[in-house]
């Protein structure tokens, strides 16, 4: 029988209550007595000097209250980027300025100008048509390989070039890695573009700004996925507001995907504008400002090598990668296609030798930064693809190539820094020929010929590094924070549990998930437990939610505290007792005196704690609140095999996926339920970017994909139902949940199982002249290679 | 300004508005109405999707002075009497439907429209049916296995959890 509580159990979602009744608390939800309006007039050009910014006729419009431009910035801070690259010779990476309104120059579409704060949207609006803007327009950079060259237009004046760092992984590495593929059997080479992504969450980004002119407080609500990086940021490097002046508030937020973690200029934005003006300054994005706004994800552009002996093993990987960083560095931007790109080149398998080289590139187009797996699934659809163009080659299967190279002891130290510390590759590739029925492939395969139609299937595994991150390691390689999780547990007189922590959940189900594990370990039920998140004002200094972070270092955070709760309660009881607190045990809810029948209530001990009358005052304390902060030891694993079972349609290219499968192993589970249903979306988003999704700009850098109507999201007829596993399962050997995280490897593992299916129907037609086709993979594309 | 006056949610409702106000403006921002949520500017998202006389609409597609006189259901006014999760809201709680809930509002809209015209859709329908609707946590499977399950239909054999 599966369990209806605690770890492991998989309850209703608790904040579905308010979601399914229209009581959800989304920032454009809030509203503020007093509160203004902003307008962003935005770039329409891609690169520019903008000569003037005539306001004085907008000034007079009906409700506007001020205009403000990048002149009233000036002497203030830019918008800083938390993570400095160092280039294969050792010098740190180029870092521009990154001012919150544009000064001198504009560099994308929809860079912001001006900003203008009216007591309504519309007159805000309206009184930006009025404002004359002059613009000197530049040659735009867009295409990678073109702005590094000599003499490119420089996106920004003040750098040397367009390119932002030449990295080299492992730089000790690259003579053995060549001197591996002279000697090789056999060589795999293949070229492909992981295509532009927009993220897309269905809430676009709110800020609301408000000031306090009694107590000089500053407070913002915005869509964040970590509201305490958000006040560092705005408050240390843009604003000059130290954090006890300053609060930051994400309240439920509608999806992130990586694109809510970052500080953006319309935060600093309203921040700033609500201390001048003293009212409050609200900012809600359109989906058209959206996707000139929101930092995009992937975008990079690679040449990956396989080298192979006669025996099939991996000998090296060689990649030489153009990763396109936008117009400015997003916070997180030059650690994407670096620390969280290279590090995995390695794959599930065994390969001596690893050489990366990553070129990160300004061009006159949107920030780009992390997306949902960001850097992880750039690593797993090279790796995936080429080794798949190998079977191919080789004439092997590619299953038993994978299985023949997979990775078998643990830990395992990979020529690219890290360690795994445990996995089971072949059980999760036994499990997906299982749940995926491949076996009974070839009989689907003549049932979609006899209609007509190819049949292709395409598998692939992936491993990605999760959990980010032990904070001295990171500081190694560049990050400007600390990447630990924190976790205040406060045990209410009456019993009842606030749990603050860092972590923050914008649709993972934290309410739900996170008190199952402090239900499981006090023995009480887990109605009593509260999590409490997204204010910086009611909790502990914490770092939020991204990298399938939240379970493993900030529920590691909660366990920890937790811990530190049971202790001194044992002391209460151990008192009450009249035992030692060696001898307590705890126990469905009470506390035990082992070898006896004596036992006190938790409720009897939490409330001794705060009516401390029969209380050990001479060794400990009254009351019962706890605060760890838990900086991880290493990455986490999870690791998988995804296959794929498309059908296409010959006369239009047409592809329809009419099965996936995943078999996951995520570690230990706290609910099945939620972790499926990660993992549904994370294949959605994939087959997304597979067959549908790309950000396009033309020559010119206007983004021509710039709402619904050119950006193809999957709908629900784009997808079937999926068949999804997570019963291979070898716990985390670094925390104490022994997890690993959930939250990406759906988008990470999906796409390079549908490019493999595609090919593999392609090759089914005899059509083994095409060894690959760019996502996303739309009929055009697909009829244009049959037919080229 | 032009007033404008309607029933929603079973109670009268009235405002004065711009003329180029959209109903969902109306709706969010003179009725307090929240859980009508704008997701694009271009009618193709389908977090806005209300009932307006019985038919499911995008309400950024309609200007509050349209729906002068008319019934309007949102998100808000479609629980049981005693507040409890009707079957949508309750098969979409069941089934892990909703991740973020952005989506949620206008997708139990669209779902309890689809099921008053087609009370036992196939999968395939309902796939077409949510065609107007982004949902970007789920993937899809779990909603459409909630709308299988609120049309009283077996979802037991449905692949994997």
């Amino acid at each position: 029988m599966p369990k209806d509580h605690g770890i492991g159990a998989s309850p209703k979602r608790r904040e579905d209550l308010r979601f399914l009744t229209g009581n959800g608390n989304y920032t454009d939800d809030i509203n503020l007595y007093g509160q203004t309006y902003v307008h962003f007039l935005r770039s329409d050009v891609a690169h520019g000097r903008l000569t003037s910014v005539d306001t004085s006729e907008a000034a007079k419009m009906p409700g506007v209250v001020r205009i403000f431009t990048g002149d009233d910035f000036a002497g203030i801070g830019g918008l800083p980027c938390g993570w400095q690259v160092t280039d294969k010779h050792g010098q740190p990476m180029q870092e521009p300025g990154h001012p919150v309104l544009a000064q001198g120059k504009v560099r994308h579409v929809g860079d912001p100008i001006a900003a203008i704060v009216a007591e309504t949207y519309e007159q805000a609006r309206d009184a930006a048509e009025a404002i004359v803007v002059d613009i000197e327009e530049l040659p735009a950079v867009i295409n990678m390989k073109d702005a590094v060259k000599e003499g490119a237009p420089l996106v920004h004046d003040d750098l040397t070039s367009n390119l932002c760092y030449d990295w080299g992984f492992v730089e000790e590495n690259k003579a053995a890695t060549d001197e591996a593929f002279k000697n090789a059997a056999h060589v795999t080479t293949l070229e492909l573009v992981n295509n532009r992504l927009v993220a897309n969450p269905m809430e676009p980004r709110v800020a609301v700004g408000d000031y306090n002119r009694s107590t000089d407080d500053s407070t913002l609500y915005t869509t964040s996925q970590n509201p305490h990086v958000i006040r560092l940021l705005m408050g240390a490097f843009v604003l000059g507001i130290p954090e006890h002046k300053l609060r930051v508030v994400a309240p439920d937020v509608g999806g992130g995907f990586g694109t809510k973690i970052f500080h953006y200029a319309e935060e600093a934005f309203c921040t700033f504008a609500a201390r001048q003006i003293k009212r409050p300054v609200k900012w809600t994005s359109s989906r058209s400002e959206a996707f000139m706004s929101d930092a995009h994800g992937r975008d990079h552009v690679t040449k990956i090598e396989l080298a192979l002996d006669a025996d099939n093993n991996f000998m090296a990987v060689r990649t030489d990668t153009y990763a396109n960083m936008g117009a400015y560095l997003s916070t997180f931007a030059p650690s994407v296609p670096t620390w969280l790109h290279g590090t995995l080149m390695a794959g599930n398998y065994r390969t001596p030798l690893v050489y990366v080289n990553v070129k990160a590139v300004f061009t006159n187009t949107v920030p780009v930064d992390a997306y949902r797996g960001a850097g992880r699934p750039e690593a797993t659809y090279q790796l995936e693809r080429v080794i798949d163009k190998a079977a191919r080659e080789l004439g092997v299967d590619p299953i038993k190539l994978r299985r023949q190279n997979f990775i078998s002891e643990f830990p395992y130290q990979t020529p690219v820094a890290v360690v795994y510390d445990i996995g089971d590759y072949t059980a999760t590739m036994d499990k997906l020929e299982e749940i995926a029925d491949l076996s009974g492939f070839e009989a689907r395969r003549k049932a979609s010929e006899a209609k007509g139609k190819l049949r292709g299937l395409g598998v692939n595994c992936y491993i990605e590094a999760c959990g980010i991150a032990p904070s001295n390691l990171v500081g190694q390689l560049g990050a400007r924070a600390g990447l630990y999780e924190s976790a205040t547990v406060r045990v209410n007189a009456t019993g009842s549990i606030s749990v603050m922590t860092g972590s923050h959940s914008h649709g993972q189900g934290h309410e739900t998930a996170f008190p199952q594990v402090i239900a499981e370990m006090l023995g009480i039920d887990e109605s009593m437990i509260e999590i409490v998140h997204g204010d910086t004002a009611k909790g502990p200094m914490g770092m939020g939610t991204y990298g399938s972070r939240s379970l493993a270092v900030g529920g590691s955070a909660m366990v920890r505290a937790t811990e530190k709760i049971i202790n001194k309660a044992k002391k209460i009881a151990a008192h009450l007792m009249e035992a030692s607190d060696a001898d307590i045990e705890v126990k469905d809810g009470k506390f035990h005196v082992a070898g006896t029948d004596k036992s006190v209530a938790w409720g009897d001990v939490t409330l001794a704690a705060y009516v401390p009358h029969n209380y050990p005052l001479d060794d400990i304390e009254p009351g019962l609140e706890e605060t760890a902060l838990y900086d991880p030891s290493n990455f986490t694993y999870p690791s998988g095999a995804y296959a794929c079972e498309v059908e296409l349609d010959p006369d239009t290219g047409r592809v329809t996926i009419e099965r996936f499968s995943a078999a996951d192993d995520f570690g230990n589970i706290i609910n099945p339920m939620i972790v499926s249903g990660q993992v549904h979306g994370g294949i959605g988003q994939g087959i997304g970017q597979a067959l549908l999704e790309g950000a396009v700009y033309d020559e010119n850098g206007q983004l021509l994909t710039g709402s619904y109507m050119d950006y193809a999201m999957p709908r629900a007829n784009d997808v079937p139902f999926y068949a999804v596993d997570h019963s291979c399962v070898t716990p985390c050997t670094h925390n104490p949940l022994g997890v690993k995280g959930c939250g990406e490897a759906g988008a990470i593992g999906s796409p390079p199982a549908v490019v493999n299916a595609v090919i593999d129907a392609l090759h089914s037609a005899g059509k083994t002249h095409i060894t690959h086709i760019d996502m996303p993979l739309s009929p055009n594309r697909v009829w244009t290679a049959m037919n080229a | 300004m032009v007033q404008v006056k309607m029933t929603v949610n079973g109670k009268a409702a009235s405002g004065d508005v711009e003329g180029r106000t959209l109903l969902v403006q109306f709706l969010r921002e003179n009725l307090h109405l929240t859980g009508t949520h704008v997701g694009c500017d271009t009618s193709q998202c389908g977090a806005c999707v209300v009932h307006v006389n019985g038919n499911a609409i995008k309400a950024c597609t309609m200007l509050a002075a349209e729906a002068e006189g008319a019934e309007v259901l949102t998100i808000e006014g479609v629980a049981n009497d005693d507040g409890s999760l009707n079957t949508v809201q309750q098969a979409f709680q069941d089934h892990h439907g909703l991740q973020c809930g952005f989506c949620t509002p206008g997708m139990v809209m669209t779902a309890t429209a689809l099921l008053k015209e087609n009370p036992n859709p196939t999968e395939a329908e309902i796939r077409d049916y949510l065609e107007g609707n982004i949902c970007r946590c789920t993937g899809y499977h779990n909603i459409v296995k909630a709308i299988m399950a609120a049309a009283g239909q077996d979802v037991s054999r449905i692949a994997a959890e």
